[in-house]
């Protein structure tokens, strides 16, 4: 089952790269995104088993992320396939409006692979259990993702990828050290019986070494943590968002993140086990709450609208972590958080998409009157403002609520304060853009109105998906966060 | 056993410190390759048992890809860019080198107080693997050409494999090859990027790099 | 102390002039030419010897000192020496800090009387010699150290009494690092070109452009002198341990001694000189080879 899922999109990908017309190839994109949603779909049904020993297995955090992936990959794919045959996905030059440089896209097939790929490397990162071959998939991804983000081939695309190459794979460099430190922490003095096997770690976790499970910690919370987002290994985050094309940028922020805070949390889980669970816990709530304090800071006044987004998903990631940090009904809020969170993020990212197909700008100055022009994008965008600030109709407010509700009763209370002074911040400055953007006057020159269902399906579900979630939890996922929350560490509310 | 492992560390070191001073990009790239060749014997060293196929398999593999097709692929690289030769650092060599000693006797000091659950192969190998991966730090972080950040990348790489020679038992091989993959990957999207960031540019170097900075134009 | 001991310095005053000689044959050699004769040194040393000198009115007693000075302090580095496995007539713990000292007074020497000419040609030529020396004698001292704490002696006779007990690796950074001091501080090929013409370029000849007659000879001899230090310093390094024969680990020493400067030969043969800028970055690497040699013995 769950090489079913790794491998399906491998070979979607290769037949892609085959494959010479476009049709036959989005129809492929669309149709191994709905199998892999479907096959998801059955693993949350029916568990597969947890084979003890084996390096796959999907317990239920796995489970929860791999869920979050293959959904925002469905949308995000049937999106892809529209605005690949659109002007701005499709071939020859083109032009950038804000700064007048021509590009030329990569070829379509080579994107699809890439894409394909990408959801190939994720699916194996929420299925590992084994730490080595958790570093291989989150490393994969940013392989599989960098010739994504320079899809459009022009220097400003060319910066980001090369920051975000750079200092990723720098980042993840450091994580192999940390992996190395626990095999180092869980060996016995004659230099046998390391392992990386999660599950049996977190079985010995009395026997580890607590100096180098330390040691192994910082280190892997640093590596993962540049992948995730966290201030101050943030910086190659709103490049890669704000250049990669909409979709990608929506895989990025719901899904790419995630997979690294995944690595983060097992990390943690094991220093939990260990009786480390205050020094890893503290650690991650500080670089937590640091990412929230900042990215607020840079949300204000920020004049590029996928920037925004960007910075408001480092600012979200590090709430998860101020969460995860926290423990207890923490956690489970900060898990519930990762899902509300992907789902309004990634909506936001393909609307941004239709904002910028039809104004041809980053600009936040340079947008106005979307809600008149664009009808439905436009309610979309106000309706993901209140979802993204966590406001009461929406799953956000829910999982925010019970974060930061355990936050307080767990003695973090000035914690909490700050973080909600950070959130408070960064909705301000949201709003004040995204109004200015929705309402206002419509824009004088001729502006695109065409809206198909292609590009307003996808974040409609996703932002529908977000406002059930506030209505009703249904027990299933409840269970399975339930679930997960006390295999990391934390507890149910 | 020993003696040849601490000969082969103490190359790793030299290595390092050469790189720290060398100022042309082909004698960069020669250095790195020879390390990564050198680093491939170490697997076959360090294992208590001998000859184990594994150990040989993850040697040759290191040792082709890091001594052959990196240099290679850089060279490659570098001749298509037309870049200019020199490596044009933020930090002097001079400088560079100095602080590499300092940062050597460091990590010799940290490394002897370092409480191992058990007994390295060599009493080097933690110093050395530090310092390696320092030395790929700062090449990334001090040097303006995007070929000698990738490079300071490998020895970044060099050092963590160097670091995971002290774990050479408790290491599944199959993690040491997915690692390789990735690192080969990764150098090989690196250098695709190196090439197109001088077709667009017109130059390597990353520090101009900065339209994107916050508060940028 | 014994006959061998008494008998170096004699021997080193009366060889020393031999080594520029097997150096130009070598490279006579290397470049196709029959060269000079072995014993030129001895010659143009005859020859100055018996010539006055003439003396700038703008100079004062410190240019005449200078030659005088620099000899005498290599003439007293003599006494401090080791050759091979031979002991030196004088020793005591702590001799290889006076050692290092006395070749820094002597370079103190030089370059004062290159500054009291007032010629801006040898004013620059001093100030490279000190640049470099800056870098120079750290490395020194750190190699001297690596070879006391390897052998635990703290005196240089004592450090090369036997085959240094330090591992190979240890002997091959160290014996590296001191071979590039060696070619450094004699003014050899990759730093400097002994036999340029261009003044713009040279270090340490063009600090002494304004000796002449006897004083020229004393700067000569000097410099033939600092060869045989600098190199007893690192055939030293070299096998065999001693054979128990004073006199036979006299003539391994200096027959070690005449093989360096074949060997100096070749190097000035082969290679370019480096661009002054760079000549710090390979003293710098002397030293970094000099202190990784010591930071290996600590362990």
């Amino acid at each position: 089952m769950i090489l079913a899922l790794v491998f399906l999109p491998l070979g979607a990908a290769l037949a892609a790269m085959l494959i010479r017309l476009d049709r036959p190839r989005r129809v492929l994109l669309v149709f191994a995104a709905a199998v892999h949603f479907a096959l998801t779909g059955a693993c949350w049904l029916s568990p597969p088993a947890c084979v003890s020993g084996a390096w796959l297995g999907l317990d239920p955090a796995g489970r929860l992320f791999l869920g979050i992936t293959s959904l925002l990959f469905l949308a995000a794919a049937v999106y892809a396939v529209h605005s690949l045959g659109q002007s701005r996905g499709g071939r020859g030059r083109q032009t950038e409006a804000d700064t007048g440089s021509v590009f030329v896209n990569a070829p379509e097939a080579v994107f699809t692979a890439c894409l394909l790929v990408f959801l190939s490397t994720m699916t194996l990162v929420a299925a590992s259990q084994h730490l080595g071959l958790l570093w291989v998939a989150v490393e994969a991804t940013t392989l599989a993702t960098a010739p994504l983000i320079y899809f459009h081939r022009q220097p400003s695309s060319l910066e980001a990828t090369w920051k975000y190459l750079l200092v990723c794979s720098v980042g993840i460099a450091l994580a192999l050290l940390g992996t190395f430190l626990v095999v180092v922490a869980a060996a016995a003095a004659d230099g046998t019986g390391g392992t990386l096997l999660v599950p049996e770690l977190v079985a010995r976790a009395g026997q580890l070494q607590p100096a180098w499970l330390k040691a192994a910690f910082i280190f892997l919370l640093v590596g993962y943590g540049t992948k995730m987002g966290l201030v101050p290994m943030h910086t190659w985050l709103p490049d890669a968002h704000s250049e990669a094309p909409s979709p990608v940028s929506a895989l990025l922020s719901g899904a790419l993140l995630n997979c690294a805070f995944l690595g983060i949390l097992r990390a943690h889980a094991i220093c939990a086990a260990a009786g480390l669970e205050l020094f890893s816990g503290q650690l991650l709530a500080g670089f937590g709450l640091l990412s929230m304090v900042v990215a607020a800071a840079f949300i204000v006044n920020q004049p590029d609208y996928k920037r925004m987004l960007a910075y408001s998903s480092v600012e979200n990631m590090g709430l998860m972590a101020l969460g995860a940090g926290i423990g207890g009904a923490a956690t489970y809020g900060a898990l519930l958080h990762a899902v509300n969170h992907s789902v309004v993020k990634a909506g936001l990212f393909l609307v941004a998409g239709n904002l910028l197909a039809a104004y041809r700008t980053k600009a936040v100055a340079k947008v106005s009157g979307a809600a008149h022009v664009l009808p439905v994008s436009g309610g979309l965008w106000l309706a993901g403002l209140f979802a993204i600030g966590g406001t009461p109709p929406f799953g956000t407010f829910i999982s925010e609520f019970t974060l930061l509700r355990a936050a307080f009763g767990r003695g973090y209370g000035i914690w909490a304060a700050v973080a909600l002074l950070a959130l408070t911040m960064a909705f301000v400055g949201l709003a004040r853009a995204f109004l200015g953007m929705a309402l206002g006057r419509e824009p004088e020159g001729p502006v695109s109105r065409c809206e198909p269902w292609a590009v307003i399906l996808p974040p409609l579900v996703l932002l529908a998906v977000s406002f059930g979630l506030g209505l009703w939890i249904p027990p299933g996922l409840q269970a399975v966060l339930a679930a997960a929350s006390q295999l990391l560490g934390g507890g149910a509310p | 056993m020993s003696g040849v492992i601490e000969i082969i560390l103490i190359f790793l070191i030299l290595a390092n410190l050469i790189l720290l001073g060398a100022s042309r990009l082909r004698n960069a790239i020669r250095i790195v390759a020879w390390q990564g060749l050198v680093l491939g014997l170490m697997p076959l060293l360090a294992h208590r048992d001998g000859l184990v196929w594994a150990a040989i398999l993850l040697g040759a593999g290191s040792a082709g890809i890091k001594g052959f097709v990196f240099p290679a692929l850089l060279n490659r690289a570098l001749r298509e860019t037309q870049a200019s030769r020199e490596i044009e650092p933020f930090v002097g060599y001079v400088l560079s080198l100095l602080a590499g000693v300092g940062v050597l006797a460091l990590s010799v000091w940290f490394g002897s107080r370092l409480p191992l659950p058990w007994p390295p192969a060599s009493n080097l190998l933690v110093p050395a693997g530090m310092f390696t991966v320092w030395t790929g730090l700062f090449l990334i972080v001090t040097r303006r050409k995007a070929i000698t950040q990738v490079l300071g990348y490998v020895v970044l790489e060099n050092g963590i494999f160097t670091l995971g020679m002290v774990l050479v038992e408790a290491m599944p091989l199959l993690v040491e090859l997915g690692v390789l993959l990735d690192i080969f990957v990764a150098v090989f999207v690196m250098g695709i990027i190196v090439f197109n960031i001088n077709r667009e540019f017109d130059h390597i170097d990353s520090d101009q790099l900065a339209a994107l900075k916050e508060g940028g134009p | 102390m014994n006959a061998a001991s008494s008998l170096h310095p004699v021997l080193a005053l009366l060889l020393a002039p031999l080594l520029p000689g097997v150096i130009n044959r070598i490279k006579a050699l290397f470049g196709g030419r029959r060269g000079p004769p072995l014993l030129q040194l001895y010659f143009d040393l005859w020859k100055l010897f018996r010539k006055g000198a003439v003396y700038s009115r703008t100079t004062t007693w410190v240019f005449r000192a200078g030659p005088l000075v620099n000899f005498a302090c290599l003439v007293a580095a003599l006494a401090l020496l080791p050759l091979g496995r031979v002991a030196a007539p004088v020793s005591f713990a702590g001799d290889l800090v006076l050692l290092a000292y006395l070749l820094g007074l002597g370079r103190f020497a030089t370059v004062a009387a290159a500054l009291d000419t007032g010629s801006s040609f040898e004013g620059m030529g001093a100030s490279r010699e000190v640049q470099f020396a800056v870098f120079a004698e750290p490395a020194l001292l750190a190699g001297l150290a690596a070879l006391a704490h390897a052998t635990q002696s703290l005196s240089l006779s004592g450090m090369y009494a036997a085959w240094p007990a330090a591992t190979l690796p240890v002997l091959a950074l160290l014996g590296a690092g001191l071979f590039i001091l060696f070619l450094a501080e004699n003014c050899r090929m990759p730093v400097d070109d002994p036999n340029t013409h261009l003044e713009l370029t040279m270090i340490h000849e063009v600090m002494v452009l304004d000796h002449g007659g006897v004083d020229f000879g004393f700067v000569l001899w000097g410099s033939a002198l600092k060869l045989w230090v600098l190199g007893a310093l690192l055939a030293g390094l070299l096998p065999p341990p001693a054979t128990g024969h004073p006199l036979a680990d006299l003539a391994v020493g200096a027959g070690w001694l005449l093989a360096l400067a074949a060997a100096t030969g070749a190097v000035e043969s082969v290679m370019a000189r480096v661009r002054l800028l760079r000549v710090p970055q390979l003293l710098v690497g002397a030293g970094v080879l000099c202190a990784l040699g010591l930071l290996l013995t600590f362990r």
